[in-house]
């Protein structure tokens, strides 16, 4: 006789200790800290602290080495654990004109005060598989041309004084002014309200900011292809150390709190010019926790695509259609509805298949009627 | 009026949440209340017993602060008459007890407390919210100090079987058909708890009324 | 600090991560998981629910420890509702023990500590998704929906601006069209699950994935039904007793599925039935799909 099945809560445990052997591998290699992914995989958890949205090297480490180096299940780790924090209030916004730069880059001029400081960087080495990192021990000694730069001789190197490109547009008014409305004090925080559109500008930031890489890297990419297109120009992509400062409600004066690794891009882009405003250039805007100069980039894109409308520019691209970006950036929130296609759907899948079902029986018989017609047919 | 008790100062705060308490255990306490808020508002007319032993400044009564600690935190602005508005324990409570910002405007409120129906303005001071968004609206909390619900007005809609019959003591002339035009405007209106002593009742908006 | 911010905040430890039951609720975590602020946002967005019947009302949903699309609506408004004296039910797809109603279940019960049940009459709450139980509600019964897609709208206007233009203006023609095709084109409304229905002769709203079986269970339920949608965060609700209509035209009624078989194992003829296929050779047989109600119904016969 037929039993339905039974035992879901079993096999759930056994599963979670399947997961835990997995994780571990095998136990003759040495297991990883999460100090060693902090130091050594830190822009995985540079990404992980970005779109988990919460500013924790170790947790995020943490998280990476829980969920196996799955870094949507990292991220996922972060945001459900960052959902049971108390919250105290806003910072004073960061000044990233203040920001200790270790990376600083502009393709708009050659020179700029400050100068251009490349800083750690993939962009230049060939991708050639360094077989010295298989190595399993000692392949720190082995580079000493790549790891011992002498970051004191740089650091005096560095001049104090680093503007932000961008700003010096600014002076000559070639550039659209951006400034927070007198009346906009507060900053929304969509984890705390739900979008309603249009959505004002912060929103739209702190949803790209939290937003899939791999997601606003092909928006970004699909504006540079013709996709509601702006002629950017990677004004300035700079890197380093911002203070966090805080007015406690008792104090009344700010004070620090800490300090965060931040990237930052600032695109410049064509605009023509309508009724209301000159030509001018406009921006568009990425930032991060940690160094994610890919996601920075494609966020700025996005963000001067989504300002398609305001700007009255035809809405063409998938990158310029608010509800369409904003709906589907994150990817917390898609993978959860793609995968949930794992669970059962016995019910709504017997429906349907009663109904398939139904019509095929319908169409059987209306097949047969007139084939029976045309043997009458013949037979006449 | 009410911006000057805002600046009232910390100790003084501290002081009036001493002699009237919040809630002992806020999390079970205010659930077991939401679960008495919900039966009302999902069965209109029909009142709901609430068992409080709560301490709160006149004429603040234990079901209204209840249902404050409930449901008002800084996320809601909240409104007073201007009866209970002078009364400086009252708001100062509510203040310490909730952190809701007290507002002037009747229109900009999420909440509404009516210490004495005679004091209740008319509904359609407060926010309705729009037709695309019905639920940007006020809720009133009015205290009265009987519920009836063996006679009075007859209410049909949502949430009632057939009839219910409701009554509550010392509403101001005119408020039926004031409640008619709220539910005519359906799915914009307000939605009212009245709250006695012990009980409490709900009507919302889409609540039909015969008088 | 005042007393509100340190209710809105929680005791978290991060030390405990090994998830056994034991008596009383996780000591880590707040009472069913969602902190004091959280709770009151939803508490107050279901009000509004309940008072504006079938209108979805936005809320700040939050990030579970569990993915959107798994039932994080569900969850987040069974949460803010349940207490200590609650006995919970939760199902999917009829079934108590369903994986995912397992881990639903589990989750509660390491959260709260409540009682948990089986028996659809001895629960105070019901958390289902895909589901409404065979046996009939009271009004001492909440029944919390899992929603993946509130909108009912959404497949023939993708667009949010849009679909809330056409529940505020009472413009349902596109969905009556969209019926209306189906008859044209196969003779009969092609929708099987997740029928429209229009509550209390205004909004039309999505009852969720169930089968259009269960959607005369709807109409007139003595019980409060909660619906929430995590991952589009909204949240509605029909009070009891409300009138529940599944749309329809004069000349094709609403009707619902029917099988000519009757579940295998207890012998309702009566119930939703799934499909169990037994083997390669096209063999299958039809049992219920509310497993209590089933055993019930066999229990009784034996």
């Amino acid at each position: 006789m037929y039993v339905a099945v039974k035992g879901g809560e079993a096999a759930i445990n056994e599963a979670h200790k399947l997961l835990a052997e997995e994780r571990r591998g095998d136990k003759a290699v040495p297991e990883l800290s999460t100090t060693q992914i902090d130091e050594q995989l830190s822009l995985a958890v540079d990404r992980v602290m970005t779109e988990g949205s919460l500013f924790d090297r170790k947790l995020a480490a943490l998280a990476i080495k829980q969920a196996r180096g799955d870094l949507i299940e990292a991220i996922f780790l972060i945001r459900a654990y960052r959902t049971t924090l108390p919250r105290f209030g806003s910072s004073i916004p960061v000044d990233t004109a203040e920001m200790g730069i270790r990376r600083r880059i502009s393709a708009t001029f050659k020179d700029i005060p400050g100068g251009q400081i490349l800083g750690p960087t993939f962009d230049y080495t060939h991708r050639l598989l360094d077989f010295k990192l298989a190595a399993e021990e000692g392949s720190d000694s082995e580079a000493p041309h790549v790891g011992n730069a002498d970051l004191s001789a740089t650091d005096a190197l560095l001049d104090d004084a680093m503007p932000r490109v961008v700003d010096l547009l600014g002076h000559e008014g070639l550039i659209e002014e951006e400034r927070p409305a007198e009346d906009d004090a507060e900053v929304g925080d969509l984890t705390r309200e739900p979008m309603s559109f249009p959505v004002d500008r912060d929103i739209r930031l702190q949803n790209l900011a939290r937003g899939d890489e791999g997601f606003l890297l092909a928006l970004g990419y699909s504006t540079q292809r013709g996709y509601g297109r702006s002629h950017p120009f990677a004004g300035e992509i700079r890197l380093g150390e911002v203070a966090v400062e805080f007015i406690p409600e008792d104090l009344g004066f700010p004070i620090e709190i800490g300090e965060l690794t931040l990237t930052e891009c600032q695109m410049v882009n064509q605009f023509k010019g309508s009724a209301e405003a000159p030509p001018q250039f406009t921006r568009g805007y990425g930032l991060s926790f940690g160094h994610c100069e890919r996601k920075v980039i494609a966020m700025a894109l996005v963000d001067r695509a989504l300002k398609g409308r305001a700007l009255g520019e035809a809405v063409e691209g998938p990158a310029q259609d608010e509800e369409f970006v904003m709906e589907h950036s994150d990817n917390i929130q898609a993978t959860g509805f793609v995968e949930h296609l794992k669970l059962p759907h016995y019910v709504d899948f017997q429906s349907e298949l009663e109904l398939v079902r139904k019509m095929r029986r319908k169409a059987t018989d209306m097949s047969a009627e007139s084939a029976d017609d045309e043997i009458v047919e013949a037979a006449e | 009026m009410i911006g000057a008790d805002a600046n009232g100062s910390g100790a003084d705060s501290n002081a009036i949440a001493a002699t009237s308490a919040g809630f002992d255990n806020p999390v079970l306490q205010s659930q077991a209340m939401y679960r008495n808020l919900l039966s009302a508002m999902a069965q209109p007319g029909r009142i709901i017993s609430c068992d409080l032993s709560l301490e709160v400044p006149l004429p603040l009564w234990p079901t209204t602060a209840a249902a404050a600690l409930t449901l008002l935190d800084f996320d809601t602005p909240l409104w007073l008459d201007p009866v209970a508005a002078t009364v400086l324990p009252l708001s100062d409570y509510l203040r310490f007890h909730c952190g809701c910002p007290l507002v002037q405007a009747s229109g900009n409120a999420a909440f509404a407390i009516i210490s004495d129906p005679a004091e209740l303005p008319p509904l359609n001071v407060f926010a309705a919210g729009t037709d695309e968004y019905p639920d940007r609206s006020a809720t009133l909390l009015i205290q009265v100090e009987r519920l009836d619900d063996s006679r009075g007005v007859i209410l049909r809609g949502p949430g009632i079987e057939s009839k219910q019959c409701f009554q509550a003591k010392g509403l101001p002339s005119g408020f039926w058909q004031q409640v008619q035009e709220n539910h005519s405007g359906f799915p914009q209106g307000v939605d009212m708890i009245f709250c006695a002593q012990d009980r409490i009742a709900a009507l919302p908006r889409s609540t039909q009324v015969e008088v | 600090m005042t007393q509100a911010a340190q209710n809105a905040g929680m005791q978290v430890d991060q030390s405990d991560v090994t998830g056994e039951a034991k008596a009383g609720p996780d000591p880590h975590y707040n009472f069913a998981y969602l902190d004091e602020q959280t709770k009151r946002m939803i508490r107050r967005a279901i009000l509004k629910g309940v008072a504006i019947p079938g209108y979805q009302v936005p809320f700040a949903s939050r990030e579970m420890p569990m993915p959107y699309g798994w039932g994080t609506g569900g969850v987040q408004v069974t949460a803010s509702i349940i207490g200590p004296d609650d006995v919970l039910k939760v199902i999917d797809q009829g079934a108590d023990d369903t994986t995912n109603a397992v881990s639903i279940r589990q989750f509660f019960v390491r959260t709260t500590d409540v009682e948990t049940t089986t028996h659809t009459e001895e629960a105070s709450i019901i958390q289902t998704r895909h589901r409404i139980p065979e046996q009939n509600l009271s009004e001492d019964q909440i029944l919390v929906y899992q929603v993946p897609i509130p909108e009912p709208l959404r497949f023939l206007e993708p667009r949010e601006s849009e679909t809330r233009k056409m529940h505020a203006l009472g413009e349902y023609g596109l969905m009556h069209v969209k019926l209306y095709e189906d008859i044209a084109t196969h003779g009969h409304i092609a929708t099987t699950y997740a029928y429209p229905v229009k509550v209390n002769g205004h909004y039309i709203m999505d009852p969720s994935p169930t089968p259009k079986f269960d959607n005369p269970k709807m109409h007139r339920m003595p019980a409060l039904q909660l619906f929430g949608a995590g991952r589009e965060k909204r949240i509605y609700a029909i009070p009891p007793h409300t009138a529940v209509y599944s749309l329809d035209f004069e000349d094709h009624p609403f009707e619902v599925q029917q099988w000519e078989q009757s579940c295998e194992i207890c012998g309702a003829g009566d119930t939703f039935l799934d499909e169990v296929v037994t083997d390669d050779q096209g063999g299958r047989m039809f049992v219920c799909s509310d497993s209590d109600h089933c055993n019930r119904h066999q229990e009784a016969a034996e």
